[in-house]
């Protein structure tokens, strides 16, 4: 990013704000009868953040979090329960027909499973060229095709002439990928959501796909929201990164800042379980006790509370809370936070002293 | 010197298929001592899990051992069962003494094996009961309440189904069965894959402290090579049905002597380190194991290939104590072991 970039940069595209998600579980016809009271998911439970042009936004967290809801419901093929998404400015959350149209055209969302997300009866061309026509963009065919070779060469698949009408079966996983991204380009985008784009990748295929990524944003100034259970690859992709627990951000600040200096302990459970490549490397094993608890029945105070080693009790099963700043622009949900960010974070150290305890 | 445990030597299996033979396992060799921990590298694809099912003999109906043997220690466990058509016999002797007694496995994707109407422990006490037919129910389940303190789950939990266990508990399940006849040496294909980071360190450590406690040995097969530094001692890095690089966990990563071992180690982000340094891209994808390419098998993605690389099959060379690399230019391009690559 040079210095010529930092003004476009600047520019909000997205801000999402006190953003919610209830799923209403179903209940069966014996469990009406029986009164059984309706029961939420609670899949993304009051979230807040900005992303500005030319920004990628890491969102990670453990299954079941709510990154794909949240992936969801910015590009819209979900409706919000309640908050507001505004894009330039515009509130989007309740937007519906042809508004709603509209606004999905501009932006584009990449999914995990490259088998699953092409239509196996499409060549690469139809895949393609499908979104110009259910938008009516391109005035003739050859235009059309036109803007479908650019995206695809944009996909680093060259020649393109090559590709074209090839089926999803005559391609290998990291080349699918690069259809679906090439897919997700033809409409000029504003904004692209990446739901862990690489994980069913091959390694050896992974880091391909993960630089062209990289090489777009760079070319097209292009943000993306990019979603990762993986927080080294969130680390290597995003400028910003937001750690997603049960539905709520509990930490969310440069890239860097949050894996060098995490303070959240949840942040820091996820960063000292990170196996690291290096035979050398002692890291100790993560003490946060227990399992996710259900989405369903939230525990009270901080949501983190019965699994966390800094919990006291009287305050975090009471209190809630708030995303309060410990430096610029970090942000972190704990009624410890400031001090934990002062006291700092080695994985190793922290292994050590929660061994003890 | 005594045999090793378990030793593999110029294994070929090969999978018959309408398309043409494909070359899933083409001269492996290896040796696990007793105690040791093997990790065994590679993508998706490469014959990772071939290689397993063929120390166990549990191959699929089309599958043809080619050449080679599989000993422990020191007797072959093979030769006797292979017809010949290249077939199998599962049912020969040799394997069947052995078989889950002192080799077991933790299949890939393993934690959805349990039967969801029985409950846990009744279906590793039947694992048991099968095999020490003479064993009495109270050593059965003075065996499984052991079982269950070495790997980590509450003794009240035996009596659970399958449904009422986590994804973290279900592996740690797994792993007690696998461990239930106390074999000499496990194979386990992909064990933490599918859990995420925090329930994977857990049962991370928990292995390591198996290890220890119990010093049985572990073929540890995976395509992450983080996991590997963490449980193993020695390593052998597959590519396209072939082992391309062997030595100690540490010879791997710190004199790494094979270019698709080092695109592979490049290729992972790390939570350390400079975040602007651009990862390596291997071009290309793996190859089809029917008709794999001449020569040495990575030189359409290998960034150093020459002319001999495209005719000319490597063999394994030494480049150090106990280290191998398949590479023409290994020397030159990674020093004889000494301290080259990344
Ligand atoms: N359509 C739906 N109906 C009911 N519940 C849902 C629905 N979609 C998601 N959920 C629930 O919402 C929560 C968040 O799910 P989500 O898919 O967003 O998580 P995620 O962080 O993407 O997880 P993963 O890493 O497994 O993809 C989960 O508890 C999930 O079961
Ligand atoms: N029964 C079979 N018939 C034909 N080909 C097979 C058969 N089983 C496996 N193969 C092929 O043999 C090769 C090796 O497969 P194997 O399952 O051993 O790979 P792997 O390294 O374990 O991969 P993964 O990491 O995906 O589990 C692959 O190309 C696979 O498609
Ligand atoms: S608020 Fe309390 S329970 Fe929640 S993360 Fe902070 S210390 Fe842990
Ligand atoms: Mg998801
Ligand atoms: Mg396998």
């Amino acid at each position: 990013m040079t210095d010529e970039n930092v003004e476009i940069r600047d520019e909000v595209v997205l801000q999402v704000r006190d953003l919610r998600k209830l799923f209403e579980i179903k209940r069966s016809f014996k469990e009406v009868l029986a009164r059984r009271p309706i029961l939420y998911v609670k899949a993304v439970d009051g979230i807040s953040f900005d992303i500005r042009k030319g920004e990628i936004l890491g969102l990670v967290g453990e299954s079941g979090c709510g990154k794909t809801t949240t992936g969801r419901l910015v590009t819209r093929l979900e409706t919000p329960t309640s908050g507001h998404i505004y894009f330039h400015g515009v509130d989007v959350a309740k937007l519906q027909g042809k508004a709603l149209k509209a606004f999905r055209r501009h932006v584009q969302m990449i999914f995990q499973d490259p088998y699953e997300s092409l239509n196996p009866r499409f060549t690469v061309m139809q895949t393609v060229m499908e979104p110009l026509l259910i938008h009516g963009i391109g005035d003739t065919y050859d235009e059309k095709l036109e803007m479908v070779i650019q995206a695809l060469e944009d996909a680093e698949l060259k020649p393109a002439e090559e590709y074209l009408d090839r089926f999803p079966h005559e391609l290998s996983g990291g080349q699918r990928q690069r259809v679906a991204i090439a897919r997700a380009l033809v409409l000029k985008p504003q904004f692209i959501v990446a739901d862990e784009p690489v994980s069913m990748l091959d390694v050896s295929i992974r880091s391909g796909v993960m630089n062209l990524m990289l090489d777009l944003r760079e070319k097209y100034h292009l943000p993306y929201i990019f979603i990762t259970h993986d927080i080294a690859v969130a680390r290597y992709m995003s400028d910003r990164m937001a750690v997603m627990y049960l539905g709520k951000i509990v930490e969310i600040g440069e890239s860097d800042n949050v894996v060098f200096n995490p303070s959240h302990p949840y942040t820091r459970a996820l960063i000292t379980a990170v196996p690291v490549p290096d035979p050398d490397h002692k890291h100790g094993r993560v003490q946060i006790k227990g399992e996710l608890p259900s989405p369903i029945n939230l525990p009270p105070g901080c949501r983190f509370h019965p699994r966390c080693p800094y919990m006291e009790k009287g305050i975090c099963d009471v209190k809630e809370p708030e995303l309060v700043e410990v430096a610029e622009g970090h942000m972190v949900a704990c009624h410890f936070a400031r001090k934990l960010y002062e006291e700092g974070f080695s994985p190793s150290e922290g292994a050590e002293e929660a061994t003890q305890a | 010197m005594a045999a090793p445990l378990l030793e593999l030597e110029n294994l070929i299996v090969h999978f018959k298929t309408h398309r043409g033979w494909v070359h899933a396992v083409d001269n492996v060799s290896f040796t696990i001592g007793k105690g040791q921990t093997l990790g065994l590298v590679g993508e998706s694809g490469c014959g990772k899990t071939t290689t397993a099912f063929s120390i166990l003999q549990i191959l699929p109906y089309n599958a043809h051992v080619k050449g080679g043997d599989v000993r422990l220690k020191g007797r072959s466990i093979l030769r006797d069962s292979v017809k010949e058509d290249g077939t199998i016999d599962p049912f020969n002797e040799n394997i069947r003494k052995v078989r889950w007694k002192e080799i077991s496995m933790i299949f890939q994707g393993a934690m959805n094996a349990f039967n969801p109407v029985y409950k846990v422990g009744d279906q590793i006490a039947e694992a048991i009961r099968v095999h020490y037919p003479d064993m009495s129910e109270q050593e059965i389940w003075k065996r499984i309440e052991e079982l269950y303190d070495l790997v980590g789950i509450p003794k009240d939990r035996i009596m659970n189904y399958p449904h009422e266990y986590s994804g973290g508990m279900k592996q740690r399940a797994i792993i007690a069965m696998a461990l239930a006849l106390n074999p000499s040496l496990i194979i386990a294909d992909e064990p933490t894959t599918a859990l995420d980071v925090i329930t994977q360190d857990r049962i991370l450590g928990e292995m390591k402290r198996i290890q220890e406690e119990t010093k049985t040995a572990m073929l540890l097969i995976t395509h992450d090579v983080s996991v590997v530094a963490e449980l193993s001692d020695k390593m052998a890095v597959m590519y396209a049905g072939q082992i391309v690089e062997m030595g100690t966990t540490r010879q791997i990563f710190k004199e790494t002597a094979h270019p698709y071992t080092e695109a592979l180690l490049g290729a992972f982000p790390s939570i350390k380190g400079d975040k602007k340094k651009r990862l390596k891209a291997i071009p290309g994808s793996p190859p089809d194991l029917i008709s794999p390419p001449r020569g040495c098998r990575f030189h359409p993605r290998c960034p150093y290939a020459r002319e001999r690389c495209l005719e000319d099959e490597p063999e394994l060379i030494k480049v150090g104590d106990g280290h191998y690399s398949r590479c023409h230019y290994t020397e030159e391009l990674f020093g004889a072991g000494q301290g080259g690559g990344a």
